[in-house]
């Protein structure tokens, strides 16, 4: 059977026996490359079909359906739209911080990618620190929103970029937390060791309540931090106009737009893997027979799917609460999911440590 | 910090909300102070839909001033026609024939709903809560679809003649507005549970924009937006028109005077309209939908005042006529410019949030205020 | 107690949210319960209302007759000078000078369609149409004559 894995030792292989290793190396970086900058192009393409979808269905309308086949191309009309109109700058701004924003929400979202596990033994970068890299490294993504807002010389854009920094600052740390919590009962930091725990079970499943506490204070932090609705404080159209990308057009706007899209992605992708087992099969307890067909399906399949499921949960929060206030907003990180993930990570230490778990 | 709101002071940040802005449902002007995320002052600049109605009207004879008031508050036209109507049969003495009473209460009701399902769309949106919006639409698309049928047009209806009505119900009507009321009351729960019952929702509103009593009364303020501070002012109670004395209904009151109340207070206005027009429903009289009416309208020398209840609050017609076919000066005291004028008072204090709950709550129309 | 309130509150408030997201799961899963037209494609099906104001029209019968007298009282009763009554003077049978219509203009541009000349009509000569796509190129197109060339009034209507 091919699996991604296989497919890449292939030509792993095949590369190191045709090239020098310096050469098949520095060849396989430019194709990862490709590889991520095809996925970002991919994923941004279907993931704004899914919201404008799930949008449609949940507000009884019909969505997109006129460019290709019930309007799945929609998306593509909309990116070439977006290649081909005028990306302004304004003249009042800062020039190079303004050009720059962009690049880095583009740039923060590239790195997360790497250490992300698709399938079994495919992943780009397998470290030995996979979860603290990813939370730090998409902390950097507030910059680009507060360099996005101050180099616009708008007002509302720096409002909003004022309002996203307390904000991503302040979810990062129950976003921590609860990472925390499956840190600690798998003791690893590494994806791999993660998901390899979770073989006769997830965490979802294995960690009794702790865990399912620590998943929704998980996709509560995340949403906040992808700067979501109800948490689209950053943006708030009603208030701010279109926040801290009010002043960008064109392509510009496409890279905020994409790395949205993206860092939701991966968001949801290390959800999957923390609490719901990555690639892993679904299996139940003896069922032997059931637990053979799960086997069948292909671990990639397994991963995308509940990625998806989970995009799709940030999109039904999306479209079902109207937005809070700013005050609220922090009220909500520093005297509920702060307090309660941090009483949580007491909980799941004292159940690692007696062995509660499965 | 309190003694600085009112004033702007080095280093403030003043923002416009408007006239091009999301928040602002149309070209109302704000130009806000703000410390922070905190707003010191709110300061409305009106002008930009101008289209000098009252101006307009006075060169138009009284058959055909009517019609331009459906461009005030398009949202309740009926009710903006009714009141020019109502105002033109005192001058004349017209006695109205009780079906068309009937009717023109049915239509008022009709539209305050519909009014009403807008507003709770469109100001769910302005909270950042998309859905409601298009779910408002589909009830409000309901009685559309039966104003369109009996009056012929969506929006701007031009349905009330000074007399009566212009034309008679339609065949369908009842069982239309049947199938609308048997449609709302599966629906209005959902409501509660898309938007009212929210514990975001309830955050973004409870003790938001509070207006005292007598703030509500010192600015003029009317309607839902007076009846949350526990003001009570639905002309059809107090001054009862046409047939609301005949019916069941309560004036609805909240007494929180946050947008919380004003918001409750609109939900149970709508049930309370429905309510009206279960009762009229079965029981309109027949008869003329019109008056004999002269074929050209001349107002005896004077000054006729009448005010009717728009979903907005209290609407008054005021007509000079010096007895010739137009009149000399006309003047409509329109709910939404008072209730703007609170806007300020409101706000000051509260977060930039805030000012969409408040904005949404007051209910504004934009082209009501500007006229 | 402070902390039994503090939990009821967290559950509570899961609990509205969890409200919410069950009616719009509802509606993401019940797809029969959209109710958008998709206009253009449903022109054959689409039905407007017999009273809707479109335009105002003059219908002709077989015989290219209509019912205008040329009376003007449509181009007083409009609020906006939208129809604009030329009259000419045909010679009867008898030899009688008749006031007829010549054109009737309707500038479809200024119409706020507000039924009040279809009612002011004494001869039932115009009616409202349904037809409600009026946008055209250019904007001379949307001045209308409402009778047809050559047409002439019925007989018996005065």
């Amino acid at each position: 059977m091919w699996s991604f894995s296989k497919i890449a030792n292939l030509i792993h292989e095949w590369l190191n026996q045709t090239f020098n290793p310096t050469l098949a190396t520095i060849i396989e970086m430019v194709i990862v490359g490709i590889a991520v900058i095809g996925l970002f192009a991919v994923l941004g393409l279907v993931l704004v079909i899914m919201e404008r979808k799930v949008s449609a269905w949940i507000q009884i309308r019909l969505g997109p359906n006129r460019v290709g086949p019930k309007g799945m191309l929609q998306s593509l009309a909309d990116t070439l739209k977006l290649l081909v109109k005028e990306a302004m700058t304004p003249s009042g701004s800062d020039k190079f911080l303004f050009n720059l924003a962009p690049y880095i929400a583009m740039m923060v979202a590239m790195l997360l990618m790497a250490p992300i596990a698709f399938a079994s033994n495919f992943q780009m970068w397998d470290l030995n620190i996979g979860v603290l890299y990813v939370s730090a490294v998409s902390s950097i993504s507030v910059i680009s929103i507060l360099i996005a807002g101050w180099a616009s010389n708008n007002k509302y854009s720096l409002m909003g970029a004022m309002r996203s920094g307390a904000q991503i600052v302040s979810y990062e740390l129950s976003a921590g937390l609860s990472i925390l919590a499956v840190v600690v009962l798998t003791g690893s930091l590494n994806i791999n060791d993660i998901i390899q725990s979770q073989a006769n079970g997830w965490w979802i499943f294995k960690g009794h309540i702790p865990a399912i506490i620590a998943f929704i204070v998980f996709i509560t932090a995340v949403t906040a931090e992808t700067n979501r609705a109800p948490f689209d404080l950053a943006e708030a159209e009603s208030e701010l106009t279109a926040g801290f990308h009010t002043e960008y057009s064109g392509m510009k706007f496409a890279l905020f737009f994409l790395a949205e899209y993206v860092n939701v992605f991966i968001v949801c992708a290390i959800g999957a893997t923390l609490f719901l087992g990555g690639w892993m099969p679904f299996h139940v307890g003896n069922w032997q027979g059931f637990n053979h067909v799960m086997d069948y399906i292909p671990g990639s399949v397994w991963f995308f799917g509940k990625t998806f499921f989970l995009i799709f949960v940030i999109m039904w929060f999306r479209w079902t609460f109207p937005r809070l206030r700013i005050d609220q907003l922090l009220n909500l990180e520093w005297k509920y999911l702060l307090p309660i993930s941090m009483f949580n990570i007491l909980l799941v230490t004292a159940m690692a440590i007696l062995g509660w778990h499965f | 910090m309190v003694e600085e709101l009112g004033t702007t002071t080095e280093g403030d940040l003043i923002i416009n909300v408007g006239p091009q802005h999301p928040a602002t449902h149309g070209v109302l002007h704000l130009v806000i102070t703000l410390n922070g995320e905190t707003i010191k002052k709110v300061e409305p600049h009106l002008g930009y839909i101008h289209r000098s109605i009252e101006k307009m009207c006075e060169s138009l004879t009284y058959r055909q001033f009517i019609y331009v008031t459906s461009r005030m508050d398009y949202l309740s036209a009926h009710i903006n026609n009714h009141a020019c109507a109502l105002c033109v049969e005192k001058g004349m003495q017209i006695e109205v024939p009780e079906r068309a009473q009937v009717i023109r209460v049915l239509m008022d009701e009709l539209t305050r709903i519909a009014s009403h399902e807008l507003w709770w769309g469109a100001m769910a949106m302005d909270l950042g809560a998309f859905t409601p919006f298009f779910h408002a639409f589909r009830e409000r698309e309901t009685i559309n679809d039966i104003m369109e049928e009996t009056c012929g047009a969506r929006l701007t209806m031009n349905y009330m003649v000074p007399g009566g009505v212009m034309a008679d119900l339609h065949p369908d009507f009842q069982k239309r507005v049947k199938a609308f009321i048997s449609l709302y009351r599966s629906k209005i729960k959902e409501y509660d549970e898309m938007l009212t019952g929210n514990i975001i929702f309830q955050n973004r509103m409870k003790g938001v924009g509070y207006l005292s009593p007598e703030d509500a009364i010192s600015y003029g303020c009317s309607g839902p937006a007076a009846r949350g501070s526990g003001v009570s002012c639905d002309i059809r109670k107090l001054y009862p028109y046409e047939v609301y004395n005949k019916v069941q209904f309560e004036e609805v009151l909240e007494t929180a005077g946050d947008s919380f109340a004003r918001y409750m207070v609109r939900i149970r206005e709508m049930n309370q309209s429905v309510s009206i027009i279960e009762q009229l429903i079965d029981n309109i009289p027949e008869g003329d939908y019109q008056a004999k009416t002269k074929a050209v309208l001349k107002l005896p020398k004077g000054e006729f005042y009448t005010r009717v209840e728009t979903a907005r609050g209290e609407l008054g017609v005021y007509i000079v006529s010096e007895g010739a076919t137009t009149p000399y000066r006309i003047k409509f005291r329109s709910p939404g410019f008072s209730n703007l004028s609170a806007l300020d008072h409101m706000a000051r204090g509260s977060k930039l949030g805030d000012l969409v709950a408040m904005m949404g709550t007051l209910d504004l129309v934009i082209p009501d205020i500007d006229r | 107690m402070f902390l039994v309130k503090y939990i009821k509150e967290v559950f509570g408030a899961i609990k509205s949210l969890l409200v919410g997201m069950r009616r719009t799961l509802y509606y993401f899963t019940h797809h029969k319960e959209i109710i958008t037209q998709q206009y253009p494609d449903n022109r054959e099906t689409l039905k407007l209302p017999d009273r809707f104001k479109g335009e105002v029209v003059m219908p002709h019968d077989a015989n290219n007759e209509h019912r205008c007298t040329g009376c003007t009282a449509c181009e007083l009763a409009c609020p906006n000078g939208t129809i604009k009554v030329v009259t000419k003077f045909d010679i009867t049978p008898e030899g009688k000078k008749k006031k007829a219509i010549d054109k009737l203009v309707y500038h479809l541009e200024l119409c706020t369609m507000c039924n009040l000349c279809v009612i002011a009509c004494p001869s039932d000569a115009i009616v409202m149409d349904q037809t409600f796509e009026h946008s055209v190129f250019n904007r001379a197109e949307l001045t209308k004559v409402l009778n047809k060339p050559g047409s002439k009034i019925m007989d018996g209507v005065e």
